[in-house]
Parts: structure tokens; sequence; C-alpha cells
């Protein structure tokens, strides 16, 4: 009897905590498919297990399709990174520091590219690049992908930026420092983490953007669009351990910045 | 992303830009504002003149000439509505799925998990570094009939013996779920992470057992985030159609997956357009209502 009482009472107590493992069990069991199936023997579709090797992981660029279309997702990403994050910080400082005449309109016509399905976008802007008979390909991608990632950047920026105490700005102006000199020694380095989370957000909506770039990408092979077109008649291996590469190195990234943090809150 | 359901603003405390203000203010909004005018807006009106297209005749595919005709709407509803049905049904489904899945997992990040908040909610988008496309296969495999998932939930008879998985309706709505939960989690946090633990702890003073404080409390309070969640969620579950394409069949097909197939299959801009066009305007005449009867301000 006290034991079933206590039994409920633990229960009681860590059932959140029960309901967090089993979340992200859930969150986590297609991302070990791919890392497992990364490792499987080489065949012409990678559906089902035919043993471990490390063959894959040696020799990623087995399919030379793959790489290639890893390399263009690559420099779209960087190169939509680089624009967006640009012209969103700008635009978050606008609106986070100043009021003005069309603010509001500013702010719709920030929200609406994230609340319009990606279908929708996709498939304007392509009538748009057919009217003009624009050639589709790595400039169309490029102007696709920071469309949709400004929206984004701009949020992240202007939170960031919100959250700033007031007082360190004026108490650099208080010690004689200019307009620019407070916003290049003060105000950019504290907001510079915020941009940060903005370009790596940029990057990943960017490399992982499937619908938008299909619609506008003409002959370019990207990643997600080398794996779409193979599902069909099966996906090489080596398509599993990029995914598992490129999620490891992610994650590699953000806990080391998470250990930096805390070892830097722990000598405060 | 966390940050979408960000406060309101707060304008008023701002100062109004004068002058030289005025100018720095122009040339900071100018090229991302444009940028987006350009490829967001500009686009967004070319869609709407190629729904009113018609084929010009020649024979030529792909060639169409401008007659307004509006009966592409009416031509599109009526043989579309079941895609149009599927897609909202699944995208509903899903959102509420994510929601039950989400809240809790929101909850817990924001006041149980002490400093590994960061990491967790990390952990939370970390499927968004696999790919989109590739995560979706492999819940393919996960999700297969004869896979040890499927099979241990018909032993435990959470689902019938003789149901089939594998290319049904319920392996697309598995699939949105799963792909679009991060984009409920992170706005939910974010509210959940705003509201001022004395708050709750008042209501249990109050005597308001757990699930009363959730009710009238936390709940409430989180409300930004809940609208936030499900718009982020719904949106783009709607014109989905890779989860339709990968996991269902030639029966679960969406809005999504009729644009695409006029557009690269059949040469047929006009429908494609259309179609796009009425997915997005029942989508805004939703999120107006939604936002309506939800009642925050915070969103815009």
């Amino acid at each position: 009897m006290s034991t079933g009482i206590k039994a409920r009472r633990w229960l009681g107590r860590h059932a959140l905590h029960i309901y967090g493992v089993l979340a992200f069990a859930y969150i986590f069991t297609p991302i070990a498919y791919v890392m497992v199936f990364s490792f499987n023997q080489p065949a012409r579709s990678n559906l089902t297990w035919r043993g471990f090797t490390l063959e894959n992981w040696t020799n990623p660029c087995n399919a030379p399709d793959v790489c290639n279309a890893l390399g263009n997702s690559l420099k779209i990403g960087v190169a939509s990174t680089v624009i967006a994050t640009v012209l969103g910080t700008m635009v978050a400082f606008a609106l986070a520091r100043y009021r003005f005449r069309g603010r509001t309109t500013t702010n719709l016509l920030i929200f609406l590219p994230m609340a319009t399905p990606e279908v929708v976008l996709a498939a304007s802007l392509l009538t748009l690049f057919l009217n003009m008979r624009v050639q589709l390909g790595f400039t169309t991608i490029i102007i696709a992908h920071v469309m949709f990632s400004i929206s984004f950047v701009v949020v992240a920026v202007k939170a960031r930026i919100a959250s700033l105490d007031p007082r360190l700005e004026q108490a650099a102006q208080d010690l004689y420092a200019n307009e620019f000199e407070t916003f290049r020694r003060i105000t950019l380095p504290l907001v510079a983490p915020g941009i940060a989370g903005a370009a790596l957000l940029a990057f990943s909506l960017s490399f992982d953007d499937f619908i938008i770039t299909n619609f506008v990408s003409g002959d370019v092979n990207t990643f997600p669009k080398f794996v779409y077109v193979s599902a069909g008649r099966g996906i090489p291996a080596d398509a599993y351990v990029i995914g598992s590469a490129m999620f490891l190195l992610a994650m590699a990234i953000v806990l080391a910045a998470e250990l930096f943090r805390w070892r830097r809150a722990k000598n405060i | 992303m966390a940050a979408i359901a960000s406060r309101p603003d707060t304008a008023e405390e701002l100062p109004t830009a004068t002058g030289r203000q005025l100018r720095t203010v122009l040339i900071l909004l100018v090229p991302g504002l444009l940028w987006l005018g350009i490829f967001f807006v500009v686009p967004l009106f070319t869609l709407a003149g190629t729904s009113t297209q018609t084929p010009s005749g020649s024979g030529i595919p792909g060639e169409f000439v401008q007659t307004f005709h509006l009966s592409n709407y009416w031509d599109v509803i009526s043989e579309y509505k079941g895609h149009f049905g599927r897609s909202f049904l699944y995208s509903i489904l899903a959102t509420v799925l994510c929601l039950a899945i989400g809240y809790p997992l929101a909850y817990l990040i924001a006041f149980r998990a002490g400093r590994a908040r960061n990491l967790l909610l990390v952990l939370v988008v970390a499927p968004f570094f696999t790919s989109f496309v590739l995560r979706t296969l492999a819940w393919r495999q996960i999700l297969s009939d004869d896979g040890w998932v499927v099979s241990s939930l018909k032993w435990v008879h959470v689902i019938p013996q003789d149901m089939a998985v594998t290319a049904s309706p319920l392996a697309v709505v598995a699939g949105i779920t799963y792909n679009f939960l991060p984009f409920m989690v992170l706005p939910l946090y974010s509210s959940l992470e705003r509201i001022d633990p004395r708050l709750i702890e008042a209501g249990g003073d109050l005597y308001g057992n757990g699930f009363a404080v959730l009710r009238k409390v936390t709940f409430p309070l989180s409300m930004p985030g809940v609208v936030a969640g499900t718009l982020l969620t719904f949106i783009p579950a709607s014109g989905d159609y890779v989860n339709a394409a990968l996991l269902g069949n030639n029966r679960t097909t969406m809005v999504g997956n009729v644009v695409e197939s006029r557009f690269f299959r059949v040469v047929d801009y006009p429908t494609a357009a259309a179609l796009s066009f009425i997915l997005m305007a029942i989508i805004l005449v939703l999120v107006v209502l939604y936002v309506r009867r939800a009642g925050t301000e915070e969103l815009v």
C-alpha cells in the first residue's frame, strides 16, 4: 500500500521528466535512422539493413552527384546567408530603434513572407522569372533564399536589440563616445550573438529548403533536391553520410558555444 | 526563430526619427524592403496575372495569353475541392498533434530545465540540421508496415492488426507532425518563459491544484505562444507537398502536390497560379479569423 503511494508520488513528481525523455526520443528517432543507415552496406537502395561498413564514411563522394549537389548547397547557403543577414540586421536596427511613418507597413511586409505557404512563394517567384525570361540557376536560387530568410533574421536580431539594457549605451555617451563609437564598441558587440544566431538560422533554412529551391533552380542540383529526386529509385548511403555529418558538425558548433558560455558564466 | 512570438512593439517609447535620423532609417530600410518588394510583392501580382490567363491556342505548351478569365478559379475550385479539403484536414490534425506534443515539452524546458534550457532548445531544432527530405524518408522506413514501430504498436493494440500505415493518410499526418513540431515548440517556449513564476506560485497558494493553475493561469498567459505556434505550424503544413509525396499514396495528395505537377509535369501555369492564390486567400482568411478569436495583437 505505502509503496503504491510512494510510487504514485514519484511518478507525479517525475511525470514531466519522463515525458521529456520520451519526447526527445521521438525527435531523435529519424536522425538515429539516418545515422545508422549511413553505415549500411552500399546497394541500389538504402532501405533495408545489410550489414555494417565504414566504406560510405571513408568515401562519401562515391556517388559524385551527391557531393556536387552538396557543394552547390553550401555555396548557395553562404551567399544567401551573408546577404540576408546584412539586409535583415539593417532593417532590425531601424525597427528596434526608431518610430517613423510606414513602420506598421514595414512590420507587415516582414511578417507576410513567413505567413505565406512556401509553395505559393515558389509559384509566384517562378511565374515572375518566367515572365521576365530570367535564366533559372544559382542567381534565382540565391534571390529566393534571401527573400525568405530576411524576415527570420529581422525577427531574431530585433529581439536581441530589444533585450539590451539602454543604460549601457547611455553610459558610453556619458563617457564622451560619439554615436558611431557607441555603436561600434558597445552596441554591435552586444548584438553580435543575436546576429550570429540569425545567420546560423538563415544558413540552415537555405541549406534545408526544398520546395522553393525545386521551383526556381532550373538545372542546378542541390542536396535536398538530389535526395528528393533519388527517393524513387533509391538513395545512395553517401547521402545519409552527408546528412549525419552536417548534423554532427552543427551539434559540435552548438555544444562548443554552450561550453564557452558556461565557462564564462562560472568565471564571472 | 524562438523570437517569433516576440514581445509587442513598444513603439510609444521609441524616439520619432527626424532629420538626420530619418535619413539613417531610410538607408537602413531601403535595401531590405526593396528586396522583399521586388521578389515577394511583385511576384504575387505576377501570380495573380498568370491565374487569369488562358492557353494561347498556338499549340506550344507553356504559351498563354492574358484574357482575365476568372473562370479558372471556379474550374480549379470544383476540380480540386478534395485536395483543398485534405490539405486543411491533414494540417489541422497535425497542428493539434503538435500542440499536444509540444506544450508539455515547451513547459518542461521553460520551467524545469534550469541551466540546460538553451541546450534543450537546440535539441528541439536539431532535426533541422539533417535534411528535411532525408528525415521524411527516415520516417517512411520507421513507419513501414513490417518495421518494429508499427509491429509493436499492433502488438499492444494501439492500432488495429489489419491496418496499413505505409502510404496512408496516417503516415502523411505523422510526417507533417514530426517535421513541423519545432515551429510549435519555439514560440510556445518563448511565451511560457516570459511568465512570472510568482503568478503560478500564487495560483498554488490560492489552493489551485496543478491542473487548475494550468487551466486558469499558465495556459491563458501562454496564449500568444499558442497563437504564433499554431500559425507557424499550420501555414507551412497546408502548403507542404513533400510529406504527401513521400509518405502517402495517390489518394492522399494535397494542394501543393497539384501545384507542383501543374508546373512541372503538365505545363499548365494558370491552373497552378489559381490554385496557389486560392490557397493563400483561404489561409489569410483563416489567420485573420483565428487571430481575432484568439485575441492577440502581438503578431504583425
